[in-house]
């Protein structure tokens, strides 16, 4: 990065380190925290629509949606993690690049899977293997995407059904005694209300999907941790910077990050929950009512 | 599903354009120096780069460089993500059941032990990389087998007491040796394998044939051998 780092093998201490740490390598380490963040970010709203569509779904009047979403929940809360995040993109990919096979490819008879291959042919890859390597990463990040979003979906689902039945049946009956449909009382009263009641559920599932970002790496992106270990590795002579195994300074750091990560996310989650109590029946809320009088 | 959308019209886009030629994804693990590593500006680099940039110019192909766990590596290729394996994976008749191999171009090269003293109990807790000839080497000697993921885990291994012994190919662990000075040679060297080859999926004939043609051209007019030299040292084996 630095014109003085051309030579690094002649540089000593603090020079040492500072081209050490700006190193092509150290750049694509600090560049994936962003993916990290990335991720969780964008994770976080669509797993919370799934979970009001799972939860919705569940408490439907109608009987096969009603299946659908207990069965949405039931499967995931059901099997392990790491199943899971092993199975959805593998089937995902293998499916769209069937998709694309039907319409994209001549059909002579060669099958599709044979012998463990799952060979379709190049014009239904997906990405493309023609395609720049960013898309490929793109493409491992988009089902990173759905696979997180499946999973803390179905939690979030569960989080939010319960919340749904535990707003009072007496507000509820308030609303349909004025007239309304159940649909406004939805809308009106049980959506807002329950808020209050998901959230420490929601902050929980949030925690636990910031430690869990690590298994980004299990879906081939590279993410902190694996740039920590790759770093962190010992580096023979034939690297540029050798040094021996500093793995632990590396996971140190992460450490670090994690912890700030969930200190920022306590701070943010205590001022909604404080915002979102506001007004409501519940001990929270009363308390603030008595301390304004 | 905005993002599916962009990627696909994206794909939609590229795809018009871009089969001038054909684009073959090298899989690597990265993590295995000196045959294959990232280097400090974050590309592979290896023996094996450059061995794989020469096969793909004298091929006329046009190659991409992956990297993917060791552990999943086989699994990959099976299901498309990358073309070849060219990852100093020996040529074994268990591998050979599910996916093709090029003919070699590293000769059998020895693997061999080391430990915190010379004399260390090779029978005794002996560490290994996961899914390697080494690994099950050690499961055949009466040795008790520890695995781990990559090479550094069985290092550390051996270091911190967990181990007596990591078995590993020789010229990866070298450096660990010659430059750590906490871990010396123990016991004799083993030959294992049949050579290191590039993996391919048994359907990959073509592809298959051409690397072997270049290969068998480079093994003639001993460019592969200078190769070798260059990144092993003077006295590794050589065709």
């Amino acid at each position: 990065m630095f014109d003085s780092c051309a030579d690094p093998k002649s540089l000593e201490g603090l020079a040492w380190a500072l081209c050490y740490l700006t190193t092509g390598k150290h750049l694509l380490f600090y560049g994936s925290f962003f993916v990290v963040l990335a991720l969780m970010l964008i994770v976080a709203p669509i797993a919370l629509a799934f979970g009001f569509g799972g939860a919705i779904a569940a408490r439907s009047p109608i009987l096969p949606l009603r299946l659908f979403g207990k069965a949405y929940t039931a499967m995931v809360r059901g099997i392990p993690d790491i199943v899971f995040f092993l199975f959805v993109p593998v089937a995902m990919d293998q499916g769209l690049e069937y998709l694309r096979y039907l319409y994209k490819c001549p059909h002579d008879g060669t099958p599709v899977w044979a012998n463990n291959e799952f060979a379709v042919c190049a014009a239904a890859k997906l990405p493309l293997s023609t395609a720049p390597q960013i898309w490929h990463e793109v493409y491992g990040f988009f089902l990173a995407v759905i696979a997180f979003s499946v999973v803390f979906g179905a939690f979030a689902a569960n989080v939010l059904y319960g919340a749904m039945n535990a707003v009072p049946r007496a507000q509820l009956e308030t609303a349909e005694a004025y007239g309304m449909t159940t649909a406004q009382v939805r809308r009106r009263i049980l959506i807002p209300q329950m808020w209050t009641y998901a959230l420490p559920g929601l902050s929980n599932l949030w925690m636990i999907l910031i430690k869990a970002t690590p298994l980004l790496f299990l879906l081939g992106v590279e993410d902190i941790v694996y740039w920590a270990r790759e770093l962190g590795a010992t580096k023979s002579q034939l690297y540029d910077f050798p040094h021996g195994d500093w793995r632990v300074w590396y996971v140190l750091a992460l450490l670090c990050y994690y912890l700030g990560m969930t200190k920022v996310s306590e701070i943010v989650l205590d001022r909604v929950t404080n915002r979102l109590s506001k007004g409501q029946a519940t001990m929270a809320g009363e308390a603030q009512r008595k301390a304004a009088a | 599903m905005k993002k599916l959308i962009l990627t696909a019209a994206a794909l939609a886009l590229s795809a018009g354009t871009a089969f001038a030629g054909d684009v073959v994804r090298m899989g690597t693990e990265g993590a295995y120096p000196p045959y294959n590593f990232i280097n400090d500006k974050g590309e592979v680099d290896g023996f094996e780069r450059e061995l794989g940039d020469t096969l793909c110019t004298k091929a006329a192909l046009k190659c991409e460089w992956v990297t993917n766990e060791w552990d999943s590596i086989i699994p990959n290729l099976l299901s498309g993500n990358y073309d070849t394996i060219i990852a100093g994976m020996s040529i074994t008749d268990e591998r050979k059941q599910t996916i093709d191999f090029t003919q070699n171009y590293i000769p059998p090269a020895a693997s061999a032990y080391a430990a915190k003293s010379a004399d260390a109990n090779l029978k005794g807790v002996v560490a290994a990389q996961v899914g390697t000839i080494q690994a099950d080497y050690v499961a055949k000697s009466g040795a008790t087998l520890l695995e781990f993921p990559t090479l550094d885990d069985t290092i550390a291994a051996v270091k911190n007491g967990e181990a007596d012994a990591v078995f590993a190919d020789k010229d990866a662990i070298k450096p660990f040796v010659t430059e750590g000075g906490e871990l010396v040679w123990s016991g004799a060297d083993v030959p294992l394998g049949g050579g290191v080859g590039i993996g391919l999926r048994k359907s990959d004939t073509e592809l298959k044939a051409k690397f072997d043609a270049v290969i068998t051209a480079m093994k003639a007019d001993g460019s592969l051998n200078a190769m070798i030299k260059k990144w092993f040292g003077d006295d590794s084996q050589v065709f």
